[in-house]
């Protein structure tokens, strides 16, 4: 449905045409190609005040795989000091705010890696649609940060009621490379630079199967088929190549926005996110990530990866699924309940994704059902080790799993205090803090955010 | 598909009907043998905890029986017949099936293969006729992936295309593997109002307003014998309005916000026969008191709370208990939300609501009135609730047994009954599943793997 409302931007595309002024330095023949600035719109995210805190004699999934029970975390200055079991007072840290957690748990923050939060955000008007650039099916030169609204009141229903703490935004799928992505801090700012998580590496989104051949082969262009598909990607990457080879040689090259964030990738700096579903589908870029030397960090939405599990385990690709959505499209036919625990069970890394506004909301939900038929069919699954799929492992495939994703010493303090069991539809976030501060408390109505978007306009400020 | 009416007290026929095809699926698919029962054999469903449906607290140590295809008996202290096949419940809930309080199940094999989407008429030059009974596909996967989570009956609308704001006839179907699903064809007319209705009827609402009151003229016009030559709505879709009109059909309205909502029950006073349900009514708890004292009853998306359209900007999850406590009667419905596919998530919905409960400010359900809002509420609003919705006495027999409480996300399905025939559960999900358990083919492809 997405797709659809494209047709309107495609038709405003070419209003961005005017050329930049020409400059002395422009005019200089330069013999030396000059050093590119790769962070030009820098994060300018600064973690709020917190105050040291101690939440004890809860349940801690610590987001490794690990629990403990009548656990204690402490955090201060924004990351995590503690994690254990009963602190004795006496190791307190004077002036800290200590909350008994008796009955409740205590986890990292979810983290979804598949978000269209403020690019495609609410209310869905054509004004507020920038997911896709569809208006070419090579279109890696768009970031998705340039689009995202940071006014979007679902950053404030995913944070209160789905504990989530970081997110990637990425664009849509009507391309084969729909431009870079960005994580950010689930903490609303003026700007989007003030959500922008600091110093995660950037992603580019790529999209196989039916979205790309539907969109182009749709308007008479390629690809319009899935071989078609595959050779543009395949000339798209020799192009790439053939920059990087140029730079790699210090060679001097005209500025290609495109090609910049393509050889980023071949550089090992830029992270690829592919919404791929098909098992098929999947293998092919396998091998088109050897042929071209660059690795896939995630498949997204992967509804068949249980067909191969196997080979994504054997080359260290995630994927990042749905407990239960499936057919809604043919490449989505396939999909079934137990995807997520199959490919954990294998070896692989499994992470549970929401691509939805609502689905962000209650990812610990769905988590809890796919791992719930997991142990139908038989497989042992600890609820400690779930907690993965929402946390350590979307950070891993994200290239923050040093910084955030587990309650770790020297952490950030991403960290959700539930109102019980995480993997129970009657539990709900009762504290969120985000980098130590906390930023949701359902017991505060001051510790809840309202976006602009809302401010003075019915139900502004209502329990959402 | 031929659809096929039936008063309540009629259901023998139609399990004698279930058995015979269960009995051709069972020798042609040994794998069924064991999942099925007599019909005429009475099953005695003992040890669980059973809930009813109806609002009522669950039972522990509960028994259900079923004799007929209907419920006889169901709750504490019944005692079993001697000849009754006794099935072993303990530890396990024993409830109602689930009722789709609004869905497009049936409608589509996979969305987006349009030649297996029939939930909307793009180019057809009809409307209020057309009726879903015909296109109502018991072999799509959506029917067969609803009835292993637990969902028996579902109500089931068209949508309306453009050009129109009449979808046409909505129907109440099962999901039993046999197939004959409809349970009743032409049981609503579904009109959309709102946004959506103001685009289909030209642009605006003064246009949507126009385009209804002209299309009930004109259904009025025909009942009389003076259709014009130059109305706007075809003969047959201006006969399909005339029970609307007069109030034999019930007109299910897509309503989002207070103010189209208002806008909608003031009809009533224009046309006091319409019995209307509204669907969707995300801003709902803002004119909760209007829609209670007008006794219209409301299938409500449970769990909207983002200002998706201007038309949903005060979207509340506590919407649905807030109307509850205003004395709204409510079901818990998906429009627009999946709803060729997803109904078993009702039960996720109405768990959230219940999760409400705990969060200082918000507005929930009890987990009575939640459970019941998935299951005899929509069958009370679309006025069925004598016939499936519960386990009382003399229901049909839509019995399922779950692993533990119905509403929570780690609960799963052991066993369905519909019109008291036991259903399989096998779907091609679950065959995937088995197929692919362990990656790596074995001495022969995985095709050969069955």
């Amino acid at each position: 449905m997405r797709l659809v409302a494209l047709t309107v931007l495609i038709a405003l595309a070419g209003c961005a045409a005017t050329p930049p002024p020409k400059t002395a330095a422009a005019k200089t023949s330069a013999t030396k190609q000059a050093p590119i600035n790769k962070d030009p719109y820098p994060s300018t995210y600064k973690p709020y005040a917190g105050v040291p805190t101690l939440v004890r004699n809860v349940t801690i999934y610590d987001g490794e795989g690990g629990r403990i029970e009548n656990g204690s975390v402490l955090f201060e200055n924004g990351k995590v000091t503690s994690v254990g079991g009963a602190m004795a007072d006496s190791s307190v840290p004077a002036g800290a705010t200590v909350i008994d957690g008796t009955g409740k748990w205590v986890t990292p923050g979810v983290i979804d890696i598949h978000s269209h939060l403020g690019d495609y955000p609410s209310p869905g008007v054509d004004a507020n649609s920038d997911g896709n650039e569809a208006t070419g099916p090579v279109r890696a030169e768009v970031w998705a940060e340039h689009s995202v609204w940071p006014q979007d009141p679902g950053f404030s229903r995913a944070l209160v009621n789905g504990g989530v703490t970081s997110l990637e935004i990425l664009p849509g799928s009507a391309n084969l490379f729909g431009g870079r992505s960005v994580v950010l801090k689930n903490v609303y700012a003026r700007t989007v630079q003030g959500m922008k998580f600091p110093g995660a590496p950037y992603g580019l989104k790529m999209a196989c199967g039916e979205n790309p051949k539907r969109v182009y082969g749709g308007k008479g262009q390629m690809p319009a088929t899935r071989m078609g598909n595959m050779a543009v990607n395949r000339q798209t990457w020799i192009n790439a190549a053939d920059y990087k080879r140029k730079l790699d040689k210090g060679e001097v090259v005209k500025r290609d926005l495109q090609l910049e964030t393509l050889m980023g990738v071949l550089n090992g700096e830029i992270l690829v996110q592919n919404h791929c579903y098909r098992a098929d589908e999947m293998a092919q870029v396998i091998d088109m990530s050897k042929e071209f030397g660059y690795h896939v960090s995630a498949f997204h939405h992967a509804v068949e990866s249980y067909k191969i599990a196997d080979l994504l385990k054997e080359n260290n690709i995630c994927s990042a699924m749905w407990a239960d959505w499936w057919g809604f499209k043919m490449e989505s036919y396939d999909a079934i309940n137990e995807n997520i625990p199959l490919v954990d069970n294998a070896g692989a890394c499994a992470i549970v994704h929401s691509d939805d506004p609502n689905g962000i909301q209650r990812l610990y939900q769905e988590a809890a059902k796919a791992l719930a038929d997991g142990r139908r069919m038989g497989i042992k699954i600890s609820d400690e080790h779930a907690w993965m799929w929402l946390s350590y492992n979307p950070a891993k495939a994200l290239g923050i799993a040093h910084k955030t994703g587990s309650l770790k010493p020297g952490k950030m303090a991403d960290v959700v205090l539930w109102n019980g069991n995480p993997f129970s539809v009657y539990t709900r976030p009762e504290k969120v803090w985000i980098d130590g501060a906390l930023m949701y408390d359902a017991n505060d109505p001051k510790r809840k955010p309202v976006s602009d978007f809302e401010l003075g306009q019915p139900g502004e400020g209502d329990v959402k | 598909m031929r659809p096929f009416h039936r008063r309540p007290g009629e259901g023998l026929g139609r399990v004698r009907f279930c058995a015979a095809v269960i009995f051709r699926v069972l020798i042609a698919a040994p794998a069924f043998a064991g999942a099925t029962t007599s019909s005429a054999q009475n099953v005695a469903i003992t040890g669980g905890t059973v809930v009813i449906g109806d609002g009522s607290a669950p039972i522990s140590n509960g028994t259900v029986i079923i004799s007929n295809g209907r419920v006889t008996a169901a709750g504490a202290g019944i005692v079993v017949q001697s000849g009754a096949q006794i099935i072993d419940a303990r530890g396990k809930w024993v409830t109602a099936g689930i009722v789709a309080g609004f869905s497009r199940i049936g409608l589509a094999g996979v969305d987006a293969v349009g030649p297996t989407n029939d939930t909307s008429a793009r180019s057809s030059p009809f409307n209020a006729s057309l009726d879903v009974a015909a296109a109502i596909n018991p072999d799509v996967a959506a029917i067969a992936v609803n009835r292993a989570a637990g969902v028996t009956r579902a109500i089931v609308s068209p949508e309306a295309s453009p050009g129109a704001i009449f979808g046409g006839q909505g129907a109440v179907i099962d999901t039993a593997a046999d197939p004959q699903a409809v349970m009743r064809a032409k049981l609503f007319q579904f009109v959309e109002f709102g946004e959506a209705g103001a685009e289909r009827a030209g642009g605006s609402r003064p246009a949507l307003y126009a385009w209804f009151r002209n299309a009930l003229a004109e259904a009025n016009d025909y009942a009389r014998g003076k259709l014009r030559e130059d109305s706007i709505l075809k003969p047959q879709d201006a006969a399909a309005l005339v029970p609307v009109i007069t109030g034999r059909q019930k007109l299910v309205v897509h309503v989002e916000s207070a103010t189209d909502i208002l806008a909608v029950l003031d009809l009533t006073k224009t046309y006091p026969a319409l019995d209307l349900v509204l669907v969707g009514v995300s801003e709902g708890w803002r004119v909760a008191a209007q829609i209670a004292a007008a006794k219209v009853p409301v299938i409500a998306s449970a769990v909207n709370d983002l200002p998706g359209s201007f038309e949903t900007i005060a979207a509340s999850q506590s919407s649905v208990g807030r109307m509850k406590a205003a004395g709204v009667e409510l079901a818990i419905g998906m429009i627009d939300d999946n709803d060729t596919r997803q109904a078993m998530h009702a039960a996720q919905y109405a768990g959230n609501l219940v999760a409400l409960t705990k969060i200082p400010g918000a507005t929930g359900l009890n987990w009575n009135d939640a459970f019941a809002a998935i299951t005899s509420k929509p069958a009370d609003v679309m006025g069925l609730g004598g016939e499936i919705g519960s386990l009382k006495a003399g229901r049909r027999a839509d019995v399922v047994i779950w692993d533990g409480d119905p509403l929570e996300v780690t609960t799963g399905v052991e066993a369905v009954w519909i019109d008291g025939v036991k259903q399989p559960l096998s779907t091609r999900q679950t065959r995937l599943r088995d197929r692919y358990a362990t990656p790596a083919p074995g001495a022969l492809p995985k095709a050969y793997d069955r």
